[in-house]
């Protein structure tokens, strides 16, 4: 699949926007006043931020409103409400913290299970879709809402519970590539099903239906970024989660933080970026590609 | 509405003959023209003049290759080209339409046919993800989402002749490759040719249900032995004897000559 900046900084920043307010929502920690309003401005810019990245790749962002019609079919549009339904819930929470120094605790835990289910909601776009062997698996959803508890526990502070968080999304990232390396062979899903041809033999793309390129190969084919997977996965551990948990164990204070917070941010665009650039889409199939 | 409807008995669809294509491409030409002429935004193309050209198809034609295995006791049988037109399939459980959060993909209740309604389509391009046929792509210029109609605004055209009533493509064809008709009837031409040929679905783990087929390229016949000329059109001078064979060696025990 093409990485298209613009998923991954949604899918990113979302990610950890959202992870965030859940913390702020459970009341952890419950600041008020200026602490508190520096806090969800942080929370805000991020899910904010990631939402209005992601319609940059609409072809008619100007319709966007529309998106939210189908929540009985569409995991995209129960995402888009449930992604506005929390942040209008966590901007009530949040002005009772910031203004009124009041912890409107029933709003706060229905803004952390909004963010969850924005953030589970997100992951299921992905994992919903049989043609992209490599999402549809239980590690997506598993890997999206960890990694999002995971950031926000470090954004909002929790670091004793952030870094055990850390170490297992690291494993279970490290598991999901490795086991998602083998799931586009095990879909059964070949040029031989694609073409319906196998009967006869093997079968090899001979010639292309055009001399260029096309939206389809564009969006879904992208070979040549992952000659460099098996280094990035590494950056991608060491950056996301090795080198934060080592930072907070030393003692996650101001510039230690804020380290950990760079390098784990840096860690997530990686992984991002690989979980778009190695997810192979079975059209390519019909192209002779992957 | 992006669910699906229950499956219509109408399922208008397209078989296409494995066997006749000769991958000549007029079913492409002809869609990108009708289609661009008529409903829905025009099929836009992008550097059409320079060296990186692309556009909107809602048709294409590949060509695959496809050797038989080689067998113990016979030579390999050679391999055989086969062109292979593509489009929307119009599945039964089509996963484009389920996944649209705007309600802009839909499949008709009356005929199964799955369409686009442009006017509501964001362009997320989420149903392009879903597909496992490559049927839609999203115009650039446009910005919505194109699609295959089964040209629903020529097959219930009353202003057209009754000859034109069928998908552009299918009335183009110059080799009788394509047909069009209710799959969803059994005594229909398109169901009984899917019958008796062993019309099959792509890609059917996938679980969209096609409604198009596809029929197999019939078996090649096996050559005969044409022993009544075959003695005489042995090579003559394999043993290289006589003149032949000197010639052949004294050519060969030149610098660089043949062994």
């Amino acid at each position: 699949m093409h990485p298209a900046p613009s998923v991954i900084f949604f899918t990113t920043f979302s990610g950890l926007g959202y992870g965030l307010l859940f913390w702020l929502g459970i009341g952890m920690p419950a600041p008020t006043g200026w602490v508190a309003f520096v806090f969800f401005a942080i929370a805000y810019i991020m899910a904010v931020g990631g939402l209005l990245a992601s319609t940059f790749h609409l072809g008619r962002p100007e319709r966007a409103i529309k998106a939210f019609s189908q929540w009985r079919s569409s995991w995209l549009s129960r995402e888009g409400i449930c992604a506005v339904a929390t942040l209008l819930i966590m901007a009530i929470y949040g002005a009772g913290l910031v203004f009124f120094g009041a912890e409107w605790t029933i709003l706060g835990w229905l803004g952390a299970i909004g963010a969850l289910l924005t953030v589970f909601t997100t992951s299921m776009i992905y994992a919903q879709l049989k043609t992209v062997p490599r999402w549809k698996h239980w590690t997506t959803p598993t890997l999206f809402l960890l990694l999002s508890i995971g950031g926000g526990a470090l954004f909002s502070g929790n670091v004793k519970i952030a870094i055990p968080l850390f170490v297992i999304a690291g494993a279970l990232q490290a598991f999901a590539w490795f086991h998602g390396d083998g799931r586009f062979n095990a879909s059964g899903t070949t040029m031989e099903t694609a073409t319906g041809l196998g009967h006869i033999g093997k079968v090899r793309a001979f010639e292309p239906p055009h001399t260029g390129t096309n939206y389809l190969m564009k969006e879904f084919i992208h070979v040549v970024g992952r000659r460099h997977a098996t280094q990035l996965r590494i950056v991608a551990l060491v950056l996301g989660f090795v080198i934060p948990v080592i930072l907070l164990l030393l003692g996650a204070k101001h510039v230690l933080g804020l380290l950990a917070v760079v390098s784990h941010v840096a860690g997530i665009l990686a992984l991002r970026w690989l979980f778009f650039a190695q997810a192979e889409h079975v059209v390519g199939l019909y192209y002779g590609k992957r | 509405m992006t669910t699906l409807p229950p499956p219509s008995a109408k399922k208008l669809g397209l078989v296409i003959d494995l066997d006749t294509c000769v991958g000549c491409h007029a079913c492409v030409v002809s869609c990108k023209g009708w289609n661009t002429e008529n409903y829905g935004a025009p099929l836009s193309d992008q550097n059409a003049y320079s060296g990186a050209a692309s556009g909107t198809f809602l048709n294409r034609v590949h060509s695959y290759e496809v050797q038989p295995p080689i067998l113990k006791d016979k030579p390999a049988a050679p391999a055989q080209l086969i062109h292979f037109p593509k489009s929307c399939l119009h599945c039964e459980d089509a996963p484009c339409v389920t996944v649209c959060p705007t309600g802009a993909s839909y499949k008709r209740v009356e005929d199964g046919i799955v369409l686009v309604n442009e006017k509501d389509c964001i362009g997320c391009g989420l149903c392009a993800w879903a597909c496992p046929y490559g049927a839609r792509e999203l115009d650039e210029k446009a910005g919505v989402m194109k699609k295959c109609t089964l040209c629903v605004d020529r097959i219930y055209n009353e202003n057209l002749p009754e000859e034109d009533r069928q998908p552009a493509c299918v009335r183009t064809c110059p080799s009788g490759a394509r047909h069009f008709g209710d799959l969803g009837d059994e005594t229909s031409d398109v169901s009984i040719l899917v019958a008796e040929r062993g019309g099959f679905d792509l890609m059917p783990e996938q679980g969209t249900k096609p409604t198009n087929k596809y029929l197999p390229p019939r078996p090649k016949d096996v050559e005969p032995e044409y022993d009544i000329l075959a003695p005489y059109l042995e090579p003559i001078a394999e043993d290289g004897k006589g003149f032949v064979g000197w010639l052949d060696k004294a050519l060969s025990a030149l610098p660089g000559g043949a062994k």
